[in-house]
């Protein structure tokens, strides 16, 4: 019991995101909306991003950017620069671009869904598929 | 400028017209074809040149992006397998641009300026994913692809189009986002994201759940964005229902470059020692890409519409592509690598012909399609050509890539694989001579007024082809279907096999 | 099609989580994502690009290649939208107000007339009075935040911040604009042609750096060959091109921005926003 407390307990960043994954995963394909489904594919792309930062974290270290360091040391000498103090700075970068790529989609499937909209007057998935059989 | 910076050329030539073709749309609108034909040229010359330079040296280039050296920095690494489907995209893009302009200025013609530049974005797109040796900067161009096609397809038929648009983007996304989990299980386990280094840090780790599972959904992301059955739902309305001018580049080039991307992770990143002495999945994998080829050759004889039969032959194209890959053997993969430069040029000449239709008929019904072959011969010898590749009936290049396929699963013992690929071309034969038994006759049998002029239908049917532009975009394309089959064996010798070693 | 969601979700989740058992620890300082590379960046940055916020250093330069095609991302977004939306021809009835009376007429959506003077302003559907101190608040604020923009653009290189951040702020202050005013007042001071030209200016004055880069000798986005044009010390030119890069950014996030609200929001009419 305890081995699995102390399992849970180093890993349960990822156990929650990846449920977080799931339940944005189960929205963009279970609901009938497409607002909510825009909103489950937000939550899918967000929960990966913070499972990829979680990645860069190291205990008791800090923030990736050095202090003092320009100037700052007055005759200390070269600065001197741990690895083990800052944490890992290659999840961040990568994930600044998933967050644009996320937002970007959004964008253009709101546009989508208003060209839908202007349409059918309707959002509704079944309603539309109906709508579009007819035709 | 030195001639090494032709890889950086490669994919800045497009992006550099994009940005200047947007511009221009807002200044005079006029300049935005003049310079997206720029582009693309100097890209397909950066290719080309590429190419030649590869089979003389016979060893692979690669470019630092920025100046710093892999791992730390991006590069570009091109070499056989790359630089010949580099090869083909540029083509089939260059000709496409050539082939659409009509078709844009009298559908879209207020927007034919952000159109240019949503196209060479989406073709930037396409040359990056190819072109990268690092995995997230190929999510990233993946994401451009996405992104453009998306917009592309929403222009066209208004009332189905953005329906169709949306649902390929929830597909879309969820595709994309798999691989980049699967590229963020990779980085865990191994703290690297160039391709090279990744091959080089992977072996020890062979046994464990956290690779299988960053290879499965690396696979199961890219097979999302290639359409495979049962993922492919959101390819058919997709393709059907977008404006004829972008489904040409798209249809062809989309699939074709994801398949490359499976075959470069299945080849450099992982390795054929995991993939197929590590993992007992190949065999489930065949079945399923002949499940594929069957299904996909079955939706097709159910459809009355030639874009929508085209969008499920490509379904059972791609079920070639995979099953060939994971056969197991040189020659299964030969015939999978030979198959995208082929099915691409296929693909694009069965749409190119589609397009010059479409271009003078009201839509693509088969009701539609009565005494075409009197009316447009050269565009229906164009499509007839297409159709025979697409069979595969030598010496056009659809035969040779079957052959190599089904002597692959012949040596693998794969039986199953090689009857679905008999079956698949029984099938094609169905669907294409129904079309050409359709437009070889001047119109339904039971119509009255057809009976009135029969003394007179010699004079009556005049020839209105599609502008000269597309027709000579269709020959050249028509002209390389043949020789891309004659020199299918020069094309293996000296790409394919000194790429497999 | 909620059950098959159900064990879609379900298998998926199973798969990820069953994976997770391989994994180092949370926060397990030598994991291999923790080692391998990032020693690299955290270390040796600071003496090859001079630059003290390490994610902008990894960021624009070490992997400047992949930031240059999310602007290109970014780009595409606005003109998807551009692309899908924009429709200048679907013909409305237009109203009227006139200012010192509150008398409101309507023109029918086939007249072509408009009336003249400054006492008509012309009015959304959905009007309401306008909140004198909603206007004047912000009409005080949008100075400020657009200054704090350019202050977290420029500060990239130092504190968090940089071109997306700076880019996404003073897009905000626009659309503050558009939202405490009206659309037609934000699209009067910033036209639809020139956020079109800004967002393609923006990605181009980064591909125009790279390219410099490399007419001058070097590969694609090296900057340390631009000391032959500029005159600062070959220590600090990374962090120059790493500024000019960031405000290509800048620009081009802005302009998208702006771009994506304002069709949104208007159906692409660009006559009346929310």
């Amino acid at each position: 019991m305890t081995d699995f407390f102390i399992v849970v307990m180093a890993k349960y960043n990822y156990w929650l995101y990846i449920i977080l994954m799931m339940i944005g995963l189960y929205a963009m394909i279970a609901k009938n909306n497409l607002m909510k489904k825009l909103v489950g594919m937000n939550i899918f792309q967000t929960a990966i991003i913070l499972f990829y930062i979680s990645i860069g974290y190291k205990i008791d270290a800090t923030i990736p950017i050095i202090e003092n360091a320009h100037g700052g040391g007055h005759g200390a000498g070269p600065l001197v620069i741990h690895a083990a103090d800052y944490i890992n700075p290659l999840p961040h970068v990568l994930m600044l671009t998933a967050i644009v790529v996320s937002v970007a989609t959004f964008g253009v499937a709101m546009a989508l869904a208003i060209k839908v909209y202007q349409r059918y007057q309707t959002l509704e998935e079944d309603e539309l598929r109906m709508h579009i059989r007819e035709k | 400028m030195t001639p090494t910076n032709y890889p950086a050329l490669l994919v800045l030539a497009p992006l550099v017209a994009a940005i200047v073709c947007s511009c221009a749309s807002w200044l005079r609108k006029t300049l935005c074809y003049p310079i997206a034909l720029v582009g693309l040229v100097v890209s397909f010359f950066s290719s080309t040149v590429l190419l030649s330079r590869i089979i003389a040296t016979g060893e692979e280039i690669t470019y630092y992006m920025a100046g710093w050296s892999p791992p730390f920095g991006i590069e570009y690494r091109i070499d056989l397998l790359n630089s010949v489907v580099l090869v083909a995209v540029t083509a089939i893009a260059l000709i496409n641009l050539l082939a659409s302009h009509q078709e844009v200025l009298r559908d879209a013609e207020e927007k034919s300026g952000t159109f240019y530049a949503v196209y060479l974005l989406f073709i930037t797109g396409l040359i990056g994913v190819v072109a990268t040796g690092d995995l997230f900067n190929l999510y990233v161009l993946l994401e451009i692809t996405s992104l453009t096609s998306y917009a592309l397809i929403a222009m066209g038929d208004p009332d189905r189009s953005p329906m169709a648009s949306l649902n390929y983007v929830f597909i879309g996304v969820i595709g994309a986002s798999f691989y980049l989990l699967g590229v963020g299980y990779i980085y865990i386990m191994t703290g690297s994201l160039n391709m090279m280094d990744v091959a080089t840090l992977l072996p020890p780790l062979h046994g464990s759940t956290a690779v299988l599972v960053a290879f499965l959904f690396c696979m199961i992301g890219v097979w999302i964005k290639m359409a495979l059955f049962p993922m492919h739902t959101w390819l058919p309305n997709a393709y059907a229902y977008a404006p004829i001018a972008a489904a040409r580049a798209i249809a062809p080039l989309m699939t074709k470059v994801m398949v490359y991307v499976m075959i470069r992770l299945m080849v450099t990143v992982f390795g054929y020692d995991y993939i197929f002495k590590a993992l007992h999945l190949s065999s489930s994998v065949v079945w399923l890409a002949a499940i594929a080829i069957v299904a996909g050759g079955i939706l097709a004889l159910g459809q009355r519409d030639l874009k929508k039969m085209a969008a499920y032959i490509i379904v059972s194209e791609i079920g070639y592509m995979v099953g060939g890959a994971w056969l197991g053997n040189n020659t299964g993969m030969t015939g999978s690598i030979l198959h995208i430069i082929n099915d691409a040029i296929m693909t694009f000449a069965l749409f190119l012909a589609m397009g010059n239709i479409a271009f003078r008929t009201k839509n693509l019904r088969f009701e539609n399609l009565s005494g075409l072959f009197a009316k447009m011969p050269w565009s229906m010898a164009g499509f007839a050509l297409a159709g025979l590749s697409i069979i595969g009936v030598p010496p056009t290049c659809g035969f040779f890539s079957k052959w190599y396929l089904v002597m692959g699963g012949l040596e693998a013992g794969a039986y199953h694989f090689v009857a679905a690929l008999i079956f698949s071309s029984l099938v094609c034969a169905i669907l294409f001579f129904r079309v050409f038994e359709i437009c070889f006759f001047e119109s339904a049998p039971g119509d009255a007024a057809a009976h009135d002029h029969q003394g007179h239908h010699h004079a009556e049917v005049a020839i209105e082809e599609a502008p000269v532009s597309s027709l000579i975009s269709l020959g050249v394309v028509s002209l390389l279907v043949i020789l891309v089959g004659v020199y299918s064996g020069t094309i293996v010798q000296t790409i394919i096999v000194p790429f497999l070693g | 099609m909620k059950k098959t969601a159900l064990l879609i979700v379900c298998l998926c989740g199973g798969l990820l989580l069953s994976a997770t058992a391989d994994f180092p620890d949370w926060g397990y300082p030598s994991s291999p994502a923790s080692t391998h590379l990032s020693n690299h960046y955290i270390e040796k940055s600071m003496e090859e690009t001079n630059v003290p916020n390490l994610v902008t250093a990894v960021l624009a330069d070490y992997r400047g290649f992949d930031t240059m095609f999310e602007t290109a991302v970014v780009f595409c977004a606005g003109l998807a939208c551009l692309l899908l939306l924009r429709n200048s021809n679907h013909k409305k009835d237009r109203f009227y107000r006139h200012v010192p009376t509150g008398v409101i007429l309507r023109f029918n959506k086939n007249s072509t007339r408009e009336p003249g003077g400054r006492e008509f302003e012309n009015m959304d559907a959905h009007w309401v009075p306008d909140d004198l101190i909603i206007m004047t608040v912000c009409r005080i604020l949008i100075p400020f935040i657009q200054i704090y923009a350019l202050y977290v653009v420029a500060h990239g290189d130092f504190s968090p911040g940089g071109g997306f951040q700076g880019g996404v702020i003073f897009g905000s202050s626009l659309i503050l604009l558009a939202i405490s005013y009206n659309l037609r007042t934000a699209l009067k001071r910033t036209t639809e042609k020139v956020l079109g030209i800004f967002s393609a200016v923006g990605v181009l004055l980064y591909v125009g750096i790279g390219l410099l880069c490399m007419v001058l000798g070097g590969n694609f986005l090296d900057y340390g060959k631009l000391v032959k044009v500029l005159p600062v010390d070959p220590g600090h030119i990374r962090a120059l091109g790493m500024l000019g890069v960031e405000i290509g950014v800048g620009i081009t996030v802005m302009a998208v921005m702006v771009v994506i609200y304002v069709n949104l929001a208007s159906k692409g009419q660009h006559d009346e926003g929310l």
